[in-house]
Parts: structure tokens; C-alpha cells; sequence
């Protein structure tokens, strides 16, 4: 059963891409800082004294992101929903051992994203490894390259959108997924997410690069030019 | 630099974590192979799609349930 756990914003000003265009410099994409509000630190500190409704505050403010995270983890409702109500109990529990070294939000994703991994080893214990060497390179190279066309995130309702990329990311391996969604959808640093996973930079890299090319590849059945599903 | 060489640097040129000799050799291959063009446009499309969504809001028994067990574990601390 497929769960879906994206929104997409419909109007977006963002030149499309599949147009042919000149050559320009990457944009890299966002890090975390850019999620947290500012606030964020005198919320942690208040909580940090005992005041329950700081600390409710900041459950308000992140429980949404934490179950999509555990959810495209896990991909089970009760082990996600499980996974974030320990991730919350637990910062609450060592918020005192919280020296404030990373932003909030990253150290809750940390717990959040080790608390759906526990979970889904012991669903998959035979299909989740991340100890396994990836491939060689010979299956990078793409199978199938069609045109997208311009602006294929518009072509699609929200909610369409929303369905199609809880189903691409539903059909990677996990040892891809849990690496893609900490690095593209979370938004951390590679370090951080070779932390969160206890695997190398490298290890990451290899990863990350692997299943960003197998979800253009699965994107490719929605959004080549002049189809629509 | 051929098309390999682009697919194995795809991740770490969308990224802009190359250096710029080899960002260099990328993009001169880019401007003759529109192929590669094609898998980078797209996988950077792919990225962006993921990033920025939005997570849609938590369902009303989901939301219940973990206020219900919060507030439990905040009485434990008081009491």
C-alpha cells in the first residue's frame, strides 16, 4: 500500500528544464539551515528550563516533517507513526544532553531517522543492509531518455504530483531510499547523513548518486512529453 | 570527459561539489552531447521535485495519539 507523503507547490517561477538552455553554473540545493525558523534556539532553551508548551511548540512546528521522514523510511504507517512518537518522547527525554552543536531540527532528525531504521531492519532484516557494496559502474547509464518537455511539475495537479513521487520513492530500494531522503528531502549534509547511517562520505556519494539516477528513471514513465500517467 | 564520466560525476556536479577544472570538462561535454544535457536537466529536476515538496499535514488520529503520549510523559516528569 502506497502512502502518500508529498506536496508539491503548484506555481512555481522556475525556468523549465526540460527547454533546451544555455549552460549555466549548478544551483546547489538547500541545507538545513534554511528549514529551522530562528526562533527555534529560545523555543530549545525554554524547553531546556521545563516549559512543557516550548516543547509542544516545536513538536507543533516538526511532526509533520518527522512522520514523512519515518514514513518514506520505513514506507509502514504504524512503524512510522511508532518510529516519530519515540524520536519526540526521546528528545524530550535527553533535551539536557543536547549541547546545541547542530540546529534542533537536525538533532531530531538524527533520532527520528534512527528510530524508523531500527524498525525497518527488523521488518526487512534480509533486505536492508547498508554494509553491501554498491554496483559497479555499469549500471549507471540511463535506459530510457525522452524529452520531460518544459515544466513537467506543472503539467500534473498536486495531488497527482503528490501520488507519483510516494510511488517512485515507494519502488527504490531502501538502502537508496533512507540515503536519498536524509541527503535530497531532509536536507542534510552529506556528513551528516554518513553520521546518521554509520557509512562513509563515499559510501553516501555512491548512493545518493545511484538512486537520484533511478528515480529519473522511474520519473521518466510520468513525465516524458505527451503522456500524462 | 565522455558521457560515463558525466553520469558518474552527475550527482556531485548538481551539487556544485566539483572542482573547476573538472566542472570545466563537464560542461564542454554538456555542450555537444545533448544526451548528457538531457540526464543532467532531468535528474536535477528530480532533486528539486523531492526538495521541495512540502509534507502534508499530519492525520487527526496520528496527531492525537502522539499529543496524547506526550502529555503523558510530561505529567511523569512533573509528578
Amino acid at each position: 500500500m502506497l502512502y502518500a507523503t508529498f506536496i508539491v507547490p503548484e506555481a512555481r517561477m522556475r525556468p523549465p528544464i526540460g527547454l533546451r538552455k544555455p549552460l549555466s553554473a549548478p544551483n546547489p540545493h538547500r541545507l538545513p539551515s534554511t528549514i529551522a525558523r530562528d526562533d527555534e534556539h529560545l523555543l530549545v532553551a525554554a524547553a531546556k528550563r521545563g516549559d512543557a508548551h516550548a516543547f509542544e511548540e516545536l513538536v507543533n512546528r516538526y511532526e509533520a516533517k518527522i512522520f514523512r521522514l519515518t514514513l518514506n523510511i520505513t514506507r509502514n504507517r504504524e512503524d512510522a507513526e511508532d518510529a516519530m512518537q519515540d524520536a519526540f518522547l526521546k528528545s524530550y527525554a535527553h533535551l539536557k544532553s543536547f549541547h546545541e552543536d547542530s540546529r534542533f531540527y537536525t538533532w531530531l532528525v538524527r533520532i527520528a531517522a534512527n528510530e524508523a531504521l531500527m524498525r525497518l531492519r527488523k521488518r526487512r532484516p534480509n533486505q536492508f543492509s547498508l554494509d553491501e557494496p554498491v554496483e559497479g559502474d555499469e549500471d549507471l547509464m540511463p535506459r530510457e531518455l525522452e524529452d520531460w518537455g518544459p515544466s513537467p511539475e506543472q503539467r500534473f495537479a498536486q495531488t497527482e504530483m503528490h501520488e507519483i513521487l510516494s510511488e517512485v520513492i515507494d519502488k527504490l530500494e531502501p538502502d537508496f531510499r533512507v540515503v536519498f531522503v536524509l541527503r535530497d528531502v531532509e536536507e542534510l549534509s552529506t556528513e551528516e547523513t554518513s553520521k546518521v547511517l554509520g557509512i562513509s562520505v563515499p559510501a553516501v556519494k555512491s548512493r545518493l548518486l545511484r538512486a537520484r539516477l533511478k528515480l529519473r528513471q522511474k520519473l521518466n514513465r510520468y513525465f516524458r512529453q505527451g503522456d500524462t500517467n | 570527459m565522455n558521457c560515463k564520466g558525466v553520469i558518474r560525476e552527475i550527482s556531485n556536479y548538481i551539487d556544485g561539489d566539483l572542482d573547476l577544472a573538472m566542472k570545466q570538462e563537464l560542461e564542454r561535454h554538456l555542450e555537444h552531447c545533448e544526451d548528457c544535457q538531457m540526464v543532467v536537466d532531468q535528474t536535477r529536476l528530480t532533486v528539486e521535485v523531492f526538495c521541495d515538496s512540502q509534507p502534508v499535514e499530519l492525520p487527526g488520529d496520528v496527531k492525537s495519539r502522539l499529543h496524547d503520549a506526550l502529555r503523558r510523559k510530561l505529567q511523569e516528569k512533573s509528578n
